[in-house]
């Protein structure tokens, strides 16, 4: 019981405020709001699940957003550039999906490799490789809007909107990305390295793990979400410019550790990092649906749900330390 | 180097009989320092493209002008720039678009003490009377010629719902003048919810919009990032034809809509980017003729409808 309600906190604080939202406002359980605030949720999701095995692991990845920003430029110029050619079907917009997978695993390459091969502290690296990426898609912008040809957005659309039903593809996505990551946490080999690595590297170093190559792969893989999230964020606007993803590192952060991860690494939830989103995106949905407070307040109350859901784990730790 | 081929110049031009004061006047090189935000969203890029083509323009035509052309993406780095041109670039005027009033009203002041020519441009300073030149867009202006449109064309009992910018004094002279101009109207203003000018954060207040209320007449986007968002959210929602949307600043795309007819944009409410090119050049008149340049000059925000949409369509422009 003591064990349950620590690790179901989360859970709890989810379900409260699904009740209510639900008791503020009949619309709130509607179908079509329920897609809404998933499909919403799938772009810091699939980024949270990465930064959920990068923060495990002991490191930080703060260019997450401008890196999506970038990623997103990339795939329209790529996608205009290759319409001429290819033509207007599929294929140009694979080739899209493709720079921007392919783009999210150099990125995250650069990311981990840095902070492996070259030694420096995660926090600067990616704070640094935050203002590159930030930069370049403005200059590819011209300060303006990236965007993308009407026909191909057109066509790319309904990788968005549509899906099974009112289950849409991004949710889709995210459920299996989720479902994925949890059983990788848990099960795999990976995921018992990263949290080896996370709680002690010395240790794990001579019990033989390779820590900078795991290292490594966790940003690698951070970039891969981050890059299929663009996959599914582009057809959304059809757009991309500097304002694009601003924040979303701190967002998916704070949904990481809203999860009951360890900010300090060692201990990693891929469920609860799921939650830790779907809170956060709840907030700003309840806050829009219901006239409570002031819009100016709006940031003042996630700022309270997210210090009071880290402040019940701490109590918590610090009673089982003691 | 430089020095000498300018003699070499007067003494060549002398010698054509050019009359001498005229090349003294040529000689003597002015620097004028132009500090503007950085291109973080739509307006502020269309506002740093207008700025550079500006200083190309004006750089050409006269040879003893020079510009120092710096961008920040928040306050603190804005005062570091203005106290670096006066520093080290020794300038004799300052352009600034002040990121926020009260921290650059200071710095901006200590420029003008050491008796630089001073233009303040679209954001007051906190104190009054420091600037030699003020321009500005007309953000009351911007609000009540929105809200007179929505009064005039919709029936009483219309609801409204409007998506505000970044909770600033600039969003709120806008925002009082859109309430003004909609009283004694039958018209129902349903929400008003921050978008931040960014088309993401629009998208999803305008989705929860369309699942809150079941009437929804007209939007006021306030600007044409946000109105991107808003379109989108009411197309996935198949809402198109039960609403219009106002955007507000003529952005090309949507400009090009409204010169096309589409009836989800009948209208739009300029505030041009291009205001900055206003500053610039009286600033750079001031120098190179004698037409007096001080005092205040307020760019009226005018509606842009199908007929005159074209006179606004700036196809280069990244806004």
């Amino acid at each position: 019981m003591k064990i349950d309600l620590h690790t179901l906190g989360p859970l709890v604080a989810l379900v409260a405020l699904v009740i209510l939202g639900a008791a503020l406002n009949s619309a709130f359980l509607a179908p079509a709001n329920i897609t809404n605030v998933l499909a919403r949720s799938a772009f810091i999701g699939l980024i949270a699940v990465g930064m959920t095995f990068v923060i495990t692991a002991g490191g930080l990845d703060l260019s997450v957003g401008s890196m999506a920003a970038f990623l997103a430029g990339i795939a329209i110029i790529a996608m205009n550039a290759a319409l001429p050619t290819t033509g207007l079907n599929w294929g140009t917009v694979l080739v899209g999906m493709g720079v921007a997978i392919l783009g999210g695993i150099a990125a995250g390459y650069l990311n981990g490799a840095l902070v492996t091969k070259a030694r420096i502290e995660p926090f600067i690296v990616t704070l640094g490789t935050m203002g590159i990426f930030r930069s370049l898609v403005t200059w590819l912008a011209d300060g303006g809007t990236l965007s993308l040809d009407y026909g191909l957005r057109t066509l790319y659309r309904p990788v968005y909107y549509s899906g099974i039903g009112w289950i849409t593809w991004p949710i889709i996505v995210f459920a299996i990305v989720a479902i994925l990551g949890e059983w990788t946490m848990r099960h795999s080999r990976f995921g018992r390295h990263v949290e080896a690595i996370g709680s002690n590297d010395r240790v794990a170093r001579y019990s033989a793990i390779d820590v900078n190559r795991m290292r490594l792969l966790t940003y690698v893989l951070l970039g891969v979400l981050v890059g299929l999230a663009v996959v599914l964020y582009v057809p959304r606007l059809g757009s991309a410019s500097g304002s694009t993803g601003v924040l979303w590192e701190l967002e998916a952060i704070a949904a990481v550790i809203i999860g009951g991860t360890a900010l300090k690494g060692g201990r990693g939830r891929v469920w609860g990092t799921v939650v830790g989103v779907l809170i956060l995106s709840l907030i700003d949905n309840i806050l829009n649906l219901a006239d409570l407070v002031s819009p100016y307040l709006n940031g003042a109350i996630q700022g309270v749900i997210i210090v009071l859901a880290v402040v019940l784990q701490r109590e918590k730790r610090t009673a089982e330390e003691r | 180097m430089k020095r000498r081929s300018l003699m070499k110049a007067a003494a060549l031009m002398a010698a054509m009989g050019i009359a001498a004061p005229a090349v003294a006047q040529e000689a003597e090189k002015k620097i004028i320092g132009v500090s503007i935000p950085s291109a973080t969203h739509g307006f502020m890029g269309g506002l740093n493209w207008h700025a550079q083509d500006t200083i190309k323009r004006l750089g050409a035509a006269y040879p003893n002008l020079e510009f120092v052309l710096s961008t920040a993406g928040d306050p603190a780095k804005q005062v570091n720039d203005i106290e670096d041109m006066m520093a080290t670039r020794n300038i004799d005027a300052l352009v600034v678009l002040p990121f926020e009033s009260e921290p650059l009203t200071a710095p901006v002041k200590a420029v003008k003490d050491a008796g630089k020519f001073v233009t303040v441009v679209d954001r007051g300073l906190s104190q009054e009377g420091i600037e030699d030149l003020y321009v500005a867009g007309d953000n009351t202006a911007f609000g009540r010629v929105a809200g007179e449109y929505f009064k005039e064309n919709l029936e009483p009992g219309a609801k409204v719902v409007v998506l505000r910018g970044i909770p600033t004094t600039l969003d709120n002279e806008r925002v009082d003048a859109f309430r003004a101009a909609l009283e004694g109207s039958e018209v129902e203003i349903l929400d008003m919810q921050h978008g931040n000018w960014n088309r993401d954060d629009a998208f999803a207040v305008m989705q929860d919009y369309l699942a809150k209320y079941p009437q929804i007449d007209a939007v006021w986007a306030a600007d044409d990032d946000m109105a991107i968002g808003v379109l989108e959210a009411i197309s996935a929602a198949n809402r198109q034809d039960e609403m219009w949307v106002i955007g507000g600043a003529g952005m090309k795309e949507i400009v090009k809509r409204i010169m096309e007819g589409d009836k989800q944009l009948p209208v739009n409410v300029t505030y041009p980017p291009a205001l900055i090119s206003s500053a610039i050049e009286m600033t750079a008149l001031n120098f190179v003729s004698n037409a007096p340049m001080t005092g205040r000059f307020i760019i009226s925000s005018q509606l842009i409808t199908p007929e005159n949409a074209e006179q606004f369509y700036y196809p280069d422009s990244p806004f």
